[in-house]
């Protein structure tokens, strides 16, 4: 590992603004917040995968992979953040190095000529190029290719500098941060600020979510100016520091990003989520908050209420629809972070009971707010092995699992309803509008009819009444199932005597 | 005779193939009780991991040895050996297969020495079968990845043979699966190898294991699959019937080591392949003929044939594949008077793309299938899910053939192999260009439309 990525990671692990880091001793803070992996027992993508997760959703950048195959060709175009313009964010660009070009060290050349060709083909606004385990080994320099290549072509080509092997995927997202300050932010002025220009970072607009939200935005006279990477442009990356405020958006993997922003250019930031109505209210009223205290009219916090009241009171209206339909459903929620919830206060308010949620990834804080919401902790569970969460759904402890892609199966297989939560799901269920998607998902997997007849008894599992006629014992062996009747042998045809047998083996 | 070429590039857009150490996870998985384990970073896994899962909508078991940046540099064994001990703990697996990948490789590790040690030197570890394949991303692709998982599991589980007391079944076959076959693809023939009264044993048999079904019981294992026992009973069938070209290597294995002679059927879509492997069906069960249900089948694909050879003859199809599917469509098609006008495969290391009924076979990726359609006039694309892009580009329509199929439901259930699926698979194609239906107007040969003073409602177009 070059000294420059190690010292990146290392300040990139002592993240002053994060709850852990802070409360460590300097002897627990210098190892660093990596958890060492089990080999067996490992789940989970590499830091290039957290790279390219934060990176991909803008959308005009030609994302070029230096690795060999399987970095790239196992894993393009498979999660769902959506554009409002290019596509180019879609196509798969590698560099698909070789033997030859590994034992050679062909890798720096051939990556230079990629981004030629990949330049020529496209003319993008910019070019990522993405370090991976194989060049990284081998000692390619993508900083040296990268800045050869910027001065050749005259089009920003940005190092990514996270191979996997350095680590797990939040690694890799906060790296993909770091890329994006050293080389990218700042680096394009907007032709004009307002005082209602506001930056997004870590919401990445699966399936569509920020467009739920934005409605709301645009009606407060509120613009999107720098996008972290939620249907952004590159130059919406590029001119991030001229935002008046920063929203980082249900997650502390891009803390680093923000953080740095206030730092360096003044920015102040807030944490908010637009998952469920109380929250999507709070942000909106921060949001509000913070573009006023730096020169917004203040008259934008009346519009700002006003609009609160007027969604609020529209969206439970909607929601009331569905009340009997989902009332008294027992729900368990398995998710990675804290970002649900909001949503737990409004499936309650709809009646619903949360039998029990995943506390894994929370915080000391996260976890008084589940006992706020749940009156007590026994609800709280940490990491569930799948076999005993299989267990639990199949002794329908639950009506529904709401949870993400992994335990879908799990799920499934004991015939239990789900509900995809996690950042792989095809619905948006943000803001407002996001929250009746939801609970109509909700309503939609817990009423279908096909649950009884799924889990009804099969035709063998009751006792049949005899027809009373007298059927003759099956003869011979069923080449198909093997299953034979003891003393019988089927004959079977021998070319040395005589013709072909009329007996069909297919239909036994 | 087709030419193989390469692009002259250094770009690759829009991949092609999949890993060859993907390739071995999906071989190990039609082993009992099985997990494949990844030797190299998370992130390998993962990857793999969400792919097989979009293809199959199964869980699919798949471990790593989660190689950091230290045991990079000093070598993977103690990984290796904490992640079997692990793996026994959590899904107590009959069968472990490991896959070296792209890190391991270049770091260049004796695994091969490294297993062997820790194997003697691990008791413990003796209830469960060990095997490993070298499968680096950077060489090869899927097919590559699952041929050489096949000959491993073949190396290391088949006994050694005294030649003179070779125990021999009369009525038992081996039958090894190309990479390229789905779950319905092999029980189809299995089952015509039954209807022939022959017993196969099928070697990877994922028919089992991922053919979507429900269990009784959360396992974090393979829910089906060969059995260690049935491979080493594979030494004493009468023959080897090897389904695509890739599985040459393991089937002469096999003969090597017990001494049951093979065949290679590099194709079993297509009257003609699916006669051979009947007439050799025929010749090992020592029936002169075929049973009537057989029979029937073959007829019913003759007329098939002349009901689609309307639609399939004279059409333009450009596909992309690994090269032993690409040999079986496309030669298929190419029997029925289509014309393959972009062959694009993945690798290199398979002869029978030489054979493809194409003039040229590009080793290339979905950029090149997508410009060379474009250019050579094709009226529809064959290849995986991820050539949706191109197809919606090109307008052209995609029949979805490969791995993977992740954006329509029942991948195992595609059956274009014996006499029923290639029956089906004419319907297919012949559907697909019915689906595109032209109605002929007057344009279409130079010819000025009516005059418009004779309509009684105005000209569309005019107004």
């Amino acid at each position: 590992m070059s000294d420059a990525l190690k010292s990146k990671i290392n300040d990139v692990f002592n993240e002053p603004a994060c709850g852990h880091n802070v409360n460590k001793t300097e002897q627990q803070r210098k190892k660093g917040c990596a958890k060492p992996l089990t080999p067996g027992a490992a789940a989970g993508g590499c830091a290039f995968d957290g790279a390219k997760i934060v990176l991909q959703p803008i959308v005009d950048v030609a994302h070029l992979v230096h690795a060999p195959l399987a970095c790239e060709g196992n894993g393009w175009d498979n999660r769902g953040a959506a554009s409002s313009g290019s596509e180019r964010y879609r196509t798969g660009f590698t560099t698909d190095l070789t033997e030859l070009d590994i034992v050679m060290g062909h890798g720096e050349k051939k990556l230079f000529r990629s981004i030629r060709e990949v330049i020529e083909a496209e003319n993008p606004p910019a070019v990522f190029v993405y370090a991976t385990c194989v060049p990284a080994l081998i000692g390619d320099d993508i900083d040296a290719v990268c800045k050869a290549a910027t001065q050749t072509f005259g089009v920003p080509c940005i190092p990514v500098n996270a191979p996997g092997y350095v680590g797990s995927k939040n690694l890799g997202n906060k790296l993909a941060g770091e890329a994006m300050l050293d080389h990218v932010i700042g680096t394009v002025e907007p032709a004009e600020c307002t005082p209602y220009d506001l930056n997004f970072v870590g919401d990445y607009n699966l399936s569509g979510e920020l467009w739920q939200v934005k409605p709301l935005l645009d009606r407060l006279g509120i613009r999107i100016l720098g996008s972290l990477s939620a249907d952004a442009r590159y130059k919406q990356v590029a001119m991030m520091h001229r935002a008046r405020v920063t929203m980082m958006v249900c997650s502390k993997a891009l803390i680093n990003v923000a953080r740095k922003l206030e730092e360096n250019y003044g920015i102040p930031y807030f944490e908010g989520s637009f998952y469920g109505i109380s929250d999507t209210s709070d942000s909106l009223r921060q949001m509000c908050r913070i573009m006023i205290e730096r020169g917004a009219a203040p008259e934008l916090m009346d519009r700002c209420e006003a609009l609160i009241a007027e969604e609020e009171a529209n969206i439970w209206a909607q929601l009331e629809q569905f009340r009997p339909r989902v009332a008294g459903k027992k729900v368990l929620l398995y998710t990675g972070g804290h970002k649900s919830w909001s949503v737990v206060a409004a499936l309650q308010e709809l009646g619903m009971e949360v039998i029990g949620t995943s506390v894994r990834k929370a915080t000391e804080g996260d976890k008084d707010r589940v006992k706020d919401i749940m009156g007590d902790d026994k609800h709280m569970f940490d990491n569930m092995a799948p076999k005993d969460m299989y267990r639990l759904l199949k002794e329908a402890k639950a009506d529904v699992l709401m949870s993400g892609g992994r335990s879908q199966f799990v799920a499934l297989k004991a015939k239990m309803p789900w509900v995809d939560v996690n950042q792989e799901k095809h619905e948006p269920y943000a803001g407002y509008m996001g929250m009746v998607d939801l609970v109509r998902a909700i309503d939609r997997a817990v009423n279908n009819p096909m649950w009884a007849d799924l889990r009804g008894p099969a035709p063998w599992d009751e006792p049949v009444a005899s027809q009373g006629a007298y059927v003759p014992p099956l003869r011979g062996t069923c080449p198909v199932t093997n299953a034979s009747t003891p003393g019988v042998t089927i004959p079977v045809a021998d070319a040395a005597f005589g013709p072909s047998s009329d007996t069909d083996f297919e239909d036994c | 005779m087709a030419r193989i070429t390469h692009p002259k590039r250094a770009l690759s857009t829009n991949p092609l193939k999949s890993s060859a150490p993907l390739g071995a996870a999906l071989a190990y998985l039609g082993m009992d009780g099985a997990v494949p384990l990844f030797h190299g970073s998370q992130g390998c896994t993962a990857f793999a991991m969400v792919h097989l899962v979009r293809h199959f909508k199964e869980a699919v078991p798949l471990q790593t040895t989660a190689m950091n940046e230290v045991s990079t540099i000093l070598g993977g064994a103690d990984q290796i050996e904490e992640a079997i001990e692990n793996l026994r703990k959590k899904s107590n697996p009959r069968f472990i297969g490991i896959a070296s990948t792209a890190l391991t490789e270049t770091r260049g590790e004796d695994v091969v020495g490294e297993l062997k040690d820790i194997v003697a030197r691990r008791s413990d570890f003796a209830d469960t079968a060990i095997v490993y394949a070298s499968t680096p991303d950077f060489s090869g692709g899927m097919e590559d990845g699952w041929a050489k998982a096949v000959e491993a599991i073949v190396a290391a589980l088949l006994p050694d043979i005294d030649p003179v007391f070779r125990k021999t079944e009369p009525r038992q076959v081996n039958l090894l699966c190309g990479s390229y076959l789905t779950p319905v693809e092999i029980e189809e023939i299995v089952r015509l190898i039954r209807a022939f009264g022959l017993s196969p044993i099928v070697l990877p048999d994922i028919s089992t294991s991922l053919d979507g079904h429900m269990s009784d019981n959360w396992s974090g294992t393979s829910l089906g699959g060969t059995t260690r026992a049935d491979v080493a009973r594979m030494t004493e069938s009468a023959f080897t019937l090897a389904i695509g070209e890739s599985m040459r290597g393991a089937a002469k294995l096999i003969e090597d080591r017990a001494f049951v002679p093979y065949r290679v059927f590099q194709s079993v879509t297509g009257l003609k392949p699916v006669d051979a492997l009947v007439r050799t069906l025929m010749g090992v069960s020592g029936q002169p003929d075929a049973p009537p249900s057989v029979k029937r089948d073959r007829s019913r694909l003759i007329d098939a044939a002349l009901d689609a050879h309307f639609h399939i003859g004279g059409l333009k199809v450009a596909m992309g594949a690994d090269p032993d599917l690409l040999f079986a469509l496309s030669n298929c098609l190419s029997g029925m008077g289509a014309q393959i006008v972009t062959a694009v495969s993945t690798t290199t290391a398979n002869p029978v793309a030489e054979r493809v009924p194409a003039d040229t076979v590009l080793i290339g990726d979905l950029g090149d299938l997508e410009r060379h359609a474009g250019q050579s006039g094709a009226q529809m694309l064959i290849t995986h899910a991820h050539g949706r892009h191109a197809a919606q580009r090109l307008q052209l329509p995609l029949l979805r053939a490969g791995f993977p199929i992740f954006d329509r439901l029942g991948a195992q259930d595609i059956c274009r192999v014996g006499y029923r699926g290639t029956r089906a698979f004419l319907y297919e194609v012949a559907n697909i260009v019915q689906a595109r239906h032209h109605r002929a107007r007057p344009e279409d040969f130079g010819a000025a439309p009516i005059p418009e003073e004779f309509e009684h409602d105005p000209h569309p177009a005019s107004h």
